[in-house]
């Protein structure tokens, strides 16, 4: 399922990141960073509702807004419930939608926000995502200080929170079409296989909007996952050969890879969360979007759709991808 | 792709564990901690003139105390992660693992946060560690009387 958008700007984009992210690759693209996992904070869930909220704010700050001037406010995040984007929306008192397709929710937020954009709906709003290394760990595993051995193939989430402002306003960067993606189940039940979980639904997700807009991957001058990491990339590569016969290997990167460096920071195969896919795109890939480097880039951002109580009953782990595709207005 | 099909995919495409290497650095680690704990009841039999069987007590106390407080402080469990097996099935991994807990939802209150989660590791070892003790005891009465 594909939608074009013909009037859909992004006006600009905020990143929060922790420490970890600070001290990777891309730090310097960043607008604020904590140097500790608390933030200030009492406990995880609460720092990540912190970072949720100086996301927007810095966001308003950049583009002269007011709170009042927003119609809509989508955040979604790994915590139960959403709590981190339920916080922040009462904090912010914009008009709110929680979302959740798990990694992938920065993809699903801006397609939901560009479709009532695209349909004067409502004339701005921003699409939130977040995420704590962490309070995702205590949740999903183990608690954190417990040094449980993992496999190498293990994702690391990410720590931060990432805002992007859509308005109908012309600017640099317009969202030109976006493809929801079909959840999938390639059978993997190992919780800490993220990439091999998700590369089934990333090569769906990409074959269809491909073939949708009749378009070659070579169409865009980047084809971005959210957080495959370094094996699920492979994977996905292969996978995207053998299954569809389409050859992505020259334009393609994950931001889970990117995210990091993955040799000298113990991040195991790579970032994983909800704003694993955000942090690089809104900050490092906007940013060379601006500058001209790249002009037409595809963002899959990619999900695992378990709980624990499902990974605890052996069910295999379904997976989404949704894709959105960006592009500077020449 | 059928499943099986996909899961070959994966495979190929998977890092090697380094079994061999995990396992060494467990024989070294693990029987280092013997070594210590056999070094403690030397220490508090020979200079201490404690009895043999108080001594192996005041052992499990020490190792016990000094794996939650490293945990507490912070570094043990980048050690655990390192060590693994060698540090996990010595008594010291379960002095972590019911630590890190602790320390994990002490902000959630005494009840509903600590006192519901200490064991959320180790309630595991505790319960079949038990029934483990039930089976083994009957075999040995049926077997050598007692």
């Amino acid at each position: 399922m594909t939608i074009k958008y013909n009037n859909v700007y992004i006006q600009d984009a905020s990143t929060v990141t922790g420490p970890y992210e600070a001290k990777g690759p891309l730090s310097k693209h960043f607008d604020k960073s904590y140097d500790d996992l608390y933030m200030g904070s009492d406990t995880w869930e609460q720092a990540e509702i912190k970072m949720l909220v100086d996301s927007v704010d810095l966001l308003l700050n950049k583009t002269k807004l007011l709170k009042t001037d927003i119609d809509l406010f989508i955040s979604g995040d790994l915590l139960n419930q959403l709590v981190a984007s339920n916080y922040a929306s009462a904090t912010l008192k914009i008009p709110y939608l929680g979302i959740y397709s798990a990694c992938a929710s920065s993809a699903e937020g801006i397609l939901i926000g560009a479709s009532l954009l695209s349909n004067n709906q409502i004339s701005r709003c921003i699409c939130s995502v977040s995420s704590h290394n962490t309070g995702a760990e205590k949740q999903f595993r183990n608690p954190t200080e417990y040094g449980t051995p993992k496999p190498k193939y293990t994702t690391f989430t990410s720590t931060g929170a990432a805002s992007i402002l859509l308005s109908n306003n012309k600017s640099d960067i317009k969202v030109e079409s976006a493809t929801i993606g079909i959840t999938c189940d390639a059978g993997i039940k190992d919780a800490f296989n993220m990439g091999a979980v998700m590369a089934p639904a990333a090569a769906e997700t990409i074959f269809k909007h491909l073939n949708d807009l009749k378009r070659e991957p070579g169409y865009y001058d980047l084809i971005l996952t959210g957080d495959l990491g370094l094996y699920g990339k492979n994977i996905l590569i292969d996978y995207m050969k053998t299954q569809y016969g389409i050859d992505i290997e020259k334009n393609y990167n994950d931001c889970g890879v990117m995210l990091y460096d993955i040799k000298n920071q113990p991040v195991m195969a790579g970032a994983s969360g909800p704003c694993s896919s955000a942090l690089v795109t809104y900050s490092y890939i906007l940013n060379k979007m601006k500058k001209g480097e790249l002009s037409r880039v595809l963002l899959v951002a990619t999900g695992a759709l378990m709980s624990q109580t499902s990974v605890n009953q052996k069910l295999s782990i379904p997976s989404i991808a949704h894709a959105v595709s960006l592009e500077v207005i020449e | 792709m059928n499943k099986k099909r996909y899961n070959d995919l994966v495979q190929k495409h998977m890092p090697k564990p380094g079994k061999m290497y995990n396992a060494m650095k467990a024989f070294i680690i693990g029987g280092s901690i013997g070594v210590l704990g056999q070094l403690l009841i030397d220490l508090f039999t020979k200079v201490l003139d404690i009895p043999q069987k108080e001594a192996n007590t005041y052992m499990i106390i020490v190792l016990i105390f000094f794996a939650s407080l490293f945990t507490a402080i912070g570094f043990f469990d980048n050690f655990v992660s390192f060590a693994r097996a060698g540090i996990i099935v010595p008594i010291t991994g379960f002095a972590h693992a019911m630590t890190s807990a602790a320390l994990e939802y002490r902000k959630e209150g005494l009840i509903t946060g600590v006192g519901s989660n200490i064991f959320k590791i180790t309630g595991s070892v505790i319960l079949y560690g038990v029934v483990a003790a039930y089976v083994f005891g009957i075999i040995r009465y049926l077997l050598f009387g007692g």
